[in-house]
């Protein structure tokens, strides 16, 4: 039996528009995974405890507010204390261009915009996990 | 703690860790049986005999009842308590695409953050009567993790309410007025399982007729338990006989307002009290008695049913399908066959 990939979509930060987040949650679950999904206003030692416990592969952080630069190195920092490094981290949102090479910098796996398609954050997933695209 | 020092890739490490306390180790130790790795069965072995301690309670209901957010207060009251609490949330997978979403979590953020409070959520991933033997295993290994209260919360669709009632000591059963459908617990099988009703959203229009309804329906009698556990295909287990003293258990109906606390304290002392009850009475012991050979038929059927398959040669199953589905042998006489063929 195929191991599930477990997957944990927060947003980090006071942003409380979340239409975006749910609707990945919902197509990544569409695409086989187990998606757990936190809401809005986790802190990053918050994202980090439930990631532990879950014991994800994944956590995907949904930004609005412009704090990316600010929130990701938290929540990697606090990851990192939880022994977690291993964890595949995106970022979805709106970033802009110019912090996307600083996010892959500090260990993002992929940084995705509006109108980005399912396959294209699986296509990451899978391939930063090591397997086989179906 | 160092994380880096401790050894989370051998079974004997894996439980050291748990055993010590580290989170990390029992977040790894239930995938490792969620996902029945090479380390699933020694782990299993390993822990199997330091579990019992756990008081275990079900909270079901249908959805829209406001289960999470119950169960979310209910921990607080034990964490005020002093009493350290495992939560396991479970959710539907997908019969289309296999994933799940696991949203539980999203009314238990008060609890984020206390050391005290360990909360995983799982998905059916298919499991026949919607509550997973892995989910048996994960109580287990929370249990002998040294948590004094554990719960679980799913979704009451169908056979899981029994399996949530086999796993779980005390089972609270979630209702909340004016959902449409007068009350869900006139669904076979729901009352005999409840030891504990939750009028939950008494705030709202409704309220008392659904607790009278409640109430009528009790006052009909209500089966003893063992009973229900009986239909269906279970082992045998005999029932001990009942202690003299004990009168017998009359399932408590609780109003709750899950979002304000309001009743949660209640609730607490209600299932302590059935926990109490289930001490003195020798209910516990036999209800251990029902959950271990639950147990033993689940995984004896899944071990038989694998065994059976890998020594069936691919086309053999194949053929044997083609014959039943174009009514050429009954299923019955195919079963047969496929079991006591020599390969």
């Amino acid at each position: 039996m195929e191991r599930k990939v477990r997957v944990l979509v927060a947003k980090p930060g006071l942003d409380g528009h979340d239409r975006g987040a749910k609707v990945i949650a919902r197509a990544l679950r569409d695409a086989g995974y187990e998606v757990i999904y936190t809401g809005i206003r986790q802190t990053p030692q918050m994202i980090a405890e439930a990631a532990l416990q879950e014991d994800v592969d994944v956590v995907g952080l949904s930004i609005l507010s412009g704090a990316h630069m600010a929130l990701v190195p938290r929540v990697i920092e606090e990851l990192k204390k939880l022994g977690m490094e291993d964890v595949v981290i995106l970022v979805g949102g709106i970033i802009p261009d110019e912090d996307v090479p600083a996010l892959l910098e500090m260990g993002v796996a992929g940084v995705f915009g509006p109108g980005t398609l399912t396959s294209e954050i699986v296509a990451t997933i899978e391939n930063a996990l090591g397997r086989e695209l179906a | 703690m160092n994380h880096n020092l401790m050894d989370l890739n051998t079974p004997s490490g894996l439980t050291e860790a748990l055993l010590a306390g580290n989170r990390r180790a029992l977040a790894r130790v239930i995938s490792h049986i969620e996902n029945n790795t090479e380390l699933a069965r020694p782990l299993l072995a390993a822990l199997y005999p330091l579990a019992g301690k756990a008081h275990i309670i079900g909270v079901t209901g249908s959805p829209g009842t406001g289960k999470s957010t119950l169960v979310n207060v209910l921990a607080g009251v034990y964490r005020q308590r002093d009493l350290t609490v495992g939560i396991i949330a479970i959710d539907p997978t997908s019969p289309f695409s296999g994933g799940a979403l696991l949203g539980d979590r999203v009314r238990m953020r008060d609890l984020a953050g206390d050391p005290g409070v360990f909360i995983r959520s799982m998905a059916t991933r298919g499991s026949l009567g919607g509550l997973a033997q892995a989910t048996a295993d994960a109580i287990m290994v929370l249990d002998a993790a040294g948590f004094d209260r554990i719960i679980i919360e799913t979704v009451g669709v169908g056979q899981s309410e029994v399996e949530i009632a086999s796993a779980a000591y005390t089972t609270v059963v979630v209702e909340a007025p004016g959902l449409g459908d007068e009350v869900q617990a006139i669904k076979a099988g729901v009352l005999e399982i409840a030891d504990i009703f939750a009028v939950n959203k008494a705030d709202r229009e409704g309220v008392d007729r659904t607790v009278m309804a409640l109430k009528m329906m009790l006052s009909l009698g209500v089966p003893e338990r063992f009973q229900v556990m009986h239909h269906g295909r279970m082992l045998p287990v005999e029932i001990p006989q009942p202690q003299p003293e004990s009168e017998g258990w009359t399932p408590p109906i609780i109003k709750t307002i899950a979002t304000t606390g309001e009743g949660a304290e209640e609730l607490a002392d209600a299932i302590e009290h059935h926990r109490l009850y289930l001490e003195q009475s020798g209910g516990r012991v036999l209800r251990d008695r029902l959950r271990a050979a639950t147990e033993l038929r689940m995984i004896l059927r899944d071990y038989l049913l694998e065994q059976l398959l890998d020594r069936t040669p691919h086309d053999v199953l194949q053929k044997t399908i083609d014959a039943v589905a174009r009514r050429e042998v009954d299923p019955y006489t195919a079963v047969q066959r496929l079991v006591h063929a020599n390969h």
